[in-house]
């Protein structure tokens, strides 16, 4: 008689000892888990009127609060999500909509070829359904857009443009782009114009007032917060058209009850990681540097994706090609020696595609399916990193022998 | 116990999960990997044919975590395409009947994958094949694969293409138990596929009409329907819609004038001349093969009595083989019918696997062009 009690005894693929997975999700601070823990024993909708409704109204316009000040934003500019991909969504479709309704002149949409999926497939959505004349701008082989090249393809036709999506940093090469110089274009143009500020607002001074933009998308998981929190920052003035309908919670442009509890933790999330921010950035980023030099040492032909370590790149990111080999069986081969990492790109039925980010900034597909990302965070430490560069020749070497068959 | 480092493929259905838990549960070091074979997986399909679907993929996930091994997803679909899908359309195209699942084993599961799996340091692939390997120490030096013990269920047909390097490399812990005993022991270990419905067909060919998505990859060509003197009879949109032994479908607008049903006892790609004609006039005796491989018996010199399987789940004829050049030929103690070229011969011992090779003609062939040539 077979017991399936006796499968849990076994080795699970969830126990990995080093975590190179940050970008992904990164593990919740504790204040945050006794944050949400603590609210969620606690009664009441933050849009009732009574006793238990005012007590949760307070939590959740104190998180704003707290939000606010960290990322340059007024309480009213918060506007509380379910996370970076409703966020994105809201942007970018409530931006197009809003602009549209003002002139049916208004119908290109501009955003770079290496956004993430939310915005990516929003635009992409947008022209198929909405008319929406979907503009895709280029990048250099960093995975940066240049100010000229924005404002390049705005002259093209200035009236026409209705919105303007350039990410913060890159999720899978970390690549940082020059908000306040964009935001400065597209303001020339009276553009708005939206970030999707999801991997930079843990590591980055991000700020809604000091960037210049019009709406910026941020996520609590990131940063230490729970999966299921995020926000859209958006200017006073702005005009945006909701995407979700109903109670109209959010000022009217995000309807839904309030989650206090995750909203919270998200608040916690937030003020810890903006104090202790400075110090991160540059703790992570040598443990980052120490890993690439590392890893070049033990690869020498390996390629390094994305800018240089510097204010050019996210302090947690290395994204690395490795000529000759698959991502996915690197990626298997390294989780069966406990080391936890990503190919950073988008998975069809887990079936891995080669990154839309690498083909746009001009590598070759073998390159774009050869690669990995490794991207560390506040729980990262030495260890991690010298067991990765313990084994990743000879990781490499295997995988390597896999694809010449 | 000598523990192995075990790839598991798992198609999502019952078979799979119920081997990779016996493997995993043998005390192997075992991960569970799902082919994905489909360049579009996103097609779901209706019931259980197939098995690249978003939806096995997602079983053999959760099998997976149940049995508590790591899992992940290999795309095969390019490999796929150009071994066996591919292969199976230009077999049509030359008037052959190809086994596609067969083609799966030998160039998918245990050639590509195999090989990515021994040089990614994996020592075996494991199926759910309902088949016995005896291990190579226990035969002297060769793995030996024989039937399962289920007959009904017998998978050794389309594993009988393996070399012995292949087998070495491979191992079917279902093949000492029933179907019924599998599906308990799902239920058992919680496996949600316990009742999952068995899959068949071709998993590639969605809706089941094999006619219809030959005539998309093949474009209609036309051709003449004739009897054994050669008469026509009727005309048809594609040669490659036409199984030898097949009754159904032929669309001949009158009755034979015996009034007995008539079969396809030829198909000529060459002109796409459909030949048809009474059930006895596909009796066959002798049959030509090519590409021989010998897997329970050193190759033999002279003529070998052993029995024939000639398509999958079909009867095994009492039959001597013996080697002509480097292909093989078989004398049948009694007649077959319906045999295709393109099939495969599988020779038995008992339930024991010699060997196998690929049928290329029959003395009903011969005999067919010898009335040609006497009708012109």
């Amino acid at each position: 008689m077979v017991y399936p009690e006796n499968a849990s005894d076994r080795r699970s693929a969830g126990d990995s000892v080093v975590y190179l997975d940050h970008a992904a999700t990164t593990p919740m601070l504790p204040e945050a888990i006794s944050a949400m823990t603590e609210e969620l024993a606690r009664l009441g909708n933050p849009s009732s009127l009574h006793n238990q409704g005012r007590r949760a109204r307070r939590v959740v316009e104190e998180s704003r609060e707290q939000i606010a000040e960290a990322y340059g934003a007024r309480p009213s500019e918060v506007v509380f999500t379910s996370g970076g991909t409703e966020a994105d969504n809201l942007a970018v479709k409530g931006l197009f909509w809003a602009r549209r309704d003002a002139s049916r002149e208004f119908r290109r949409v501009l955003a770079t070829s290496v956004e993430h999926h939310a915005v990516l497939d929003s635009v992409g959505w947008l022209a198929d359904h909405e008319g929406a004349d979907a503009c895709w701008l280029p990048v250099d082989a960093a995975g940066a857009l240049s100010p000229e090249v924005l404002r390049e393809f705005i002259d093209r036709d200035p009236g026409g443009v209705a919105l303007i999506s350039v990410m913060w940093a890159n999720n899978e090469v970390g690549t940082v782009q020059p908000i306040a110089e964009l935001a400065a274009v597209a303001r020339d143009y009276q553009i708005p114009f939206h970030s999707d500020a999801v991997q930079a607002a843990g590591q980055l001074p991000v700020s809604l007032a000091g960037s210049g933009a019009t709406a910026l998308t941020i996520t609590g998981h990131k940063i230490g917060g729970p999966v299921g929190a995020g926000a859209l920052l958006l200017r006073r003035g702005a005009d945006l058209m909701p995407v979700l309908h109903g109670g109209g919670q959010e000022r009217d442009v995000r309807s839904g009850t309030l989650d206090a509890p995750a909203i919270r933790a998200f608040a916690t999330a937030v003020e810890i990681s903006r104090m202790r921010a400075d110090d991160e950035a540059k703790r992570v980023a040598a443990l980052r540097d120490d890993l690439i030099a590392r890893v070049l040492a033990q690869v020498p032909d390996a390629l390094l994706n994305g800018s240089p370590p510097g204010p050019g790149r996210l302090p947690g990111n290395a994204h690395f090609s490795f000529p000759g080999c698959e991502g996915d069986a690197l990626l298997m081969l390294l989780d069966a020696r406990g080391i936890s990492c990503s190919t950073g790109s988008a998975c069809t039925a887990g079936v891995a595609q080669p990154s839309h980010v690498l083909l746009a900034m001009g590598a070759d597909e073998a390159r774009a399916r050869g690669s990995l990302r490794f991207s560390l965070g506040h729980t990262s430490a030495q260890h991690d990193v010298d067991a990765l560069a313990a084994v990743i020749g000879e990781v490499v070497e295997r995988a390597r022998r896999a694809t010449a068959r | 116990m000598n523990r192995l480092r075990v790839l598991a493929a798992m198609s999502g259905g019952v078979d799979s999960a119920v081997a990779a838990a016996r493997a995993a549960e043998a005390g192997h070091d075992v991960t569970g990997v799902h082919l994905a074979l489909s360049a579009n997986p996103a097609s779901y399909r209706s019931g259980a044919r197939g098995c690249c679907t978003l939806e096995d993929a997602r079983d053999a996930r959760r099998a997976a975590d149940v049995i508590g091994i790591p899992f992940y997803v290999w795309d095969m679909a390019e490999r796929f395409r150009e071994d066996v899908v591919r292969d199976f359309v230009e077999e049509y195209a030359r008037g052959n009947t190809p086994n596609p699942c067969l083609r799966c084993n030998e160039k998918i599961k245990f050639a590509a994958v195999l090989d990515r799996a021994v040089a990614l340091g994996f020592d075996v692939v494991c199926t759910g094949h309902h088949a016995r390997l005896a291990p190579a120490w226990r035969q002297g030096g060769a793995p030996r694969l024989a039937r399962s013990v289920d007959a009904a269920k017998d998978q050794s047909y389309v594993l009988a293409v393996l070399t012995s390097e292949q087998l070495g490399r491979a191992m079917f812990p279902l093949g000492g138990c029933t179907k019924d005993e599998v599906r308990r022991e799902a239920a058992a270990r919680v496996l949600a596929v316990a009742d999952k419905p068995d899959s068949h067909d071709v998993c590639f060919i969605a809706d089941g009409d094999t006619r219809k998505f030959l005539r998309g990859q093949l474009g209609e060509a036309p051709g003449q329907i004739v009897d054994e003197a050669g008469a026509v009879l009727g005309g048809h949109d594609g040669a490659y819609g036409f199984t030898v032994g097949q009754r159904r479908g032929l669309r001949i607008g009158y009755p034979a004038p015996d009034g007995r049903p008539r079969y396809v006892l030829d198909i000529s790609p060459a002109s796409g001349t459909v030949m048809v004609g009474p059930a006895e006039s596909l009796d066959v005796r002798e049959i030509e093969a090519r590409r021989p491989v010998w897997t329970g018996c050193p190759p033999p010199a002279g003529p070998v009595g052993c029995l024939v399987q000639l398509r999958a789940h079909g009867t095994a004829y009492p039959a001597i083989a013996w080697p002509d050049g480097a292909g093989l030929r078989i004398a049948l103690g009694t007649p077959a019918r319906g045999i295709a070229r393109g099939q495969a011969a599988v020779l038995y011992d008992g339930d024991t696997v010699l060997g196998s090779a690929t049928i290329t003609g029959t003395d009903r062939t011969a005999r067919a062009a010898i009335a040609a040539m006497d009708n012109a």
